[in-house]
């Protein structure tokens, strides 16, 4: 910036007092993004040491001392794609109804507050919810059932929001044209607006899969087991999980070698990390083939 | 009626079941924690719930020192996530290049999906062991140690929210400032800031209301001591939270017993809380919104 006259001594102080507010600003960034960054480093590295074809592939034994986190893996891949089935055409329904079929009125207003709500309760009253509803009430019994259906319903709101925002995001233009063709409402939401919202959708329902699977609150008294000897025969089994595991082999068994806790923690970081990384890379790739 | 217009309606109807979902489930939720929780109330005296020791095997119900320890650690979170989160979100929406701004966007919303229960456990195997040490406390499992971890639990919400607020302040409003001579500085502080406040308001809100909700960390680094706090220098000492208690306890009572009522009870709290906390949250941003419309009309 060029100025006519030389810098005044207020015109100087106000400068220093940006600059010096800058570094502030840039100070806090960094303290806030850098722990997370050596997180990541330490659990990768302490972990992927530790990883071996009998971790991922065996049994623990040893009081979950030694062996394998098989049991663990497989059970959080169930029940999140257990929630995802429930959790998916429910959201997506209701996105698309709050984008494309609702006006505003009392109702919508209350089914948005709802959302809302719903996003801010906290995981362990989701748990509370389905030990009372899923396993007392309708008898699902501690199962992966269970424990998925509470998931689901914690999940809901990132799945609506998020469809929400990527039917609005459709220009109003292609509904319009398809109904000037003679479409019908359905033809032009099933045509045109949802592949179009196709990639924001996945992404929605890629973030909610990824905090379903890490999350252990919901599950504790819905679906997890301790241990268990053999894999789930049914859906009306319990089961172990990821993060449950890590919770358990991090606070509840004494004599624990690091080793088996960083490398429970490594797998379900690469869990939740490639589930990020796929969610990045549908949006970067939808938004550079984007037509409109 | 004919199949075409009959389908269209039932698919209507269809959708509009799957949004008013999300209202019948609230209800539920509440309905059922209702249906739990209250026995509690009728069973265990009031005074008895009022009362400083939470001891089940006794029947001593005492809420205050859960209450207390949720409120010392969200509070001790808050005070180390919301300068720090803001900040991060100012940096990011105003300050840094276009260039670092991609870098750091991914990054929080990395810790955004890190799960809680893997922090926790680098709370116990790192955190708690060096604070034991740098702060030679009896032990490293305390409630500060829980506040450190809950306030990097709430600063992505934090810095997301507010950075979406910032961003949404008209860019004439800096460009204006600007021309009449304010520095970016003061633009920052005195114009866009203040526009977006309703926005980071409930940044903070939703950010402290995360930490407030947050169980898994908070059970794995606290210590689980059920003491009422004397004020911020308990903060050094171990404390147990209402979520911790649930989370703790939950799987060992009996279904239908008194202890299992009560763990209800404090779920049916903490729902209101954080009822609360969002209504008061979401009537900051309408009105925000309503008063932009207002002006823009």
């Amino acid at each position: 910036m060029t100025t006519l006259r030389s810098p005044t001594p207020a015109r100087r102080r106000r400068q220093w007092i940006q600059r010096l507010g800058f570094a502030a600003l840039t100070l806090a960034a960094v303290v806030t993004t850098l722990p997370i960054a050596w997180v990541v480093f330490v659990i990768l590295l302490r972990g992927l040491r530790a990883l071996s074809v009998g971790f991922l592939l065996g049994f623990p034994t040893d009081g979950l001392r030694a062996g394998g986190i098989l049991p663990a893996i497989l059970g959080t891949v169930v029940l999140t794609l257990t929630m995802a089935v429930v959790a998916a055409p429910l959201g997506i329904a209701a996105g698309v109804y709050l984008a494309h079929y609702a006006a505003d009125t009392p109702l919508t207003r209350a089914i948005r507050v709802a959302i809302l709500n719903l996003a801010g309760i906290p995981s362990v009253v989701y748990g509370l919810f389905g030990l009372a509803f899923f396993v007392i009430f309708l008898r699902f019994g501690t199962s992966i059932l269970a424990g998925s259906f509470t998931l689901a319903i914690m999940t809901l709101p990132v799945v609506i929001t998020t469809t929400e925002e990527a039917v609005r995001a459709v220009p109003n233009s292609f509904h319009v044209v398809s109904v000037s063709l003679g479409g019908t409402h359905w033809q032009s939401v099933r045509r045109l607006l949802l592949p179009q919202a196709l990639p924001g959708i996945l992404t929605g329902v890629i973030l909610g899969l990824e905090r379903a699977a890490g999350e252990t609150a919901p599950i504790l008294f819905t679906a997890a087991a301790v241990y268990l000897p053999r894999l789930p025969s049914s859906l009306l089994d319990p089961t172990m999980a990821l993060p449950y595991h890590l919770y358990v082999v991090s606070t509840q068994v004494p004599g624990m070698p690091a080793a088996t806790q960083f490398g429970t923690a490594a797998v379900l970081l690469i869990f939740v990390l490639s589930m990020n990384l796929i969610a990045t890379v549908i949006r970067s790739r939808a938004r550079a083939r984007r037509q409109w | 009626m004919q199949p075409a217009v009959r389908r269209e309606r039932v698919i209507a109807l269809l959708v509009r079941t799957a949004g008013v979902s999300a209202i019948v489930l609230l209800l539920m939720i509440f309905a059922f924690l209702m249906l739990q929780g209250t026995p509690a109330l009728v069973t265990v005296p009031l005074e008895v719930l009022a009362g400083a020791r939470w001891y089940p095997p006794e029947g001593l119900y005492g809420l205050t020192p859960l209450l207390g320890g949720s409120l010392l650690v969200t509070v001790g979170a808050a005070l180390l996530a919301v300068p720090l989160g803001l900040a991060t979100a100012i940096f990011i929406a105003e300050v840094a290049p276009r260039s670092v701004r991609e870098v750091l966007k991914p990054f929080i919303e990395i810790l955004a999906g890190l799960p809680s229960v893997m922090l926790g456990f680098l709370g116990i195997v790192v955190l708690a062991p060096e604070l034991y040490r740098l702060l030679d406390l009896p032990t490293g499992l305390t409630a500060f140690t829980g506040a450190v971890l809950l306030g990097w639990i709430a600063i992505p919400t934090i810095v997301s929210v507010a950075e979406d607020a910032l961003d949404a302040v008209p860019r004439t409003y800096r460009e204006a400032a600007l021309a009449m001579g304010a520095t970016r500085w003061q633009t920052i502080w005195r114009v866009t800031l203040p526009a977006a406040r309703g926005g980071v308001l409930t940044a903070v809100m939703l950010g402290v209301g995360r930490a407030f909700g947050e169980t898994m960390a908070v059970v794995m680094v606290t210590g689980n001591a059920a003491v009422v706090p004397r004020g911020l220098g308990s903060l050094f000492e171990p404390a147990r939270t209402m979520t911790a208690t649930i989370a703790a306890e939950m799987g060992e009572v009996a279904v239908g017993s008194t202890h299992y009522h009560v763990l209800f009870l404090i779920g049916i709290l903490l729902f209101v809380i954080s009822l609360a906390v969002n209504l008061v949250g979401a009537s900051v941003v309408f009105r925000a919104r309503t008063r932009a419309e207002r002006i823009l009309s």
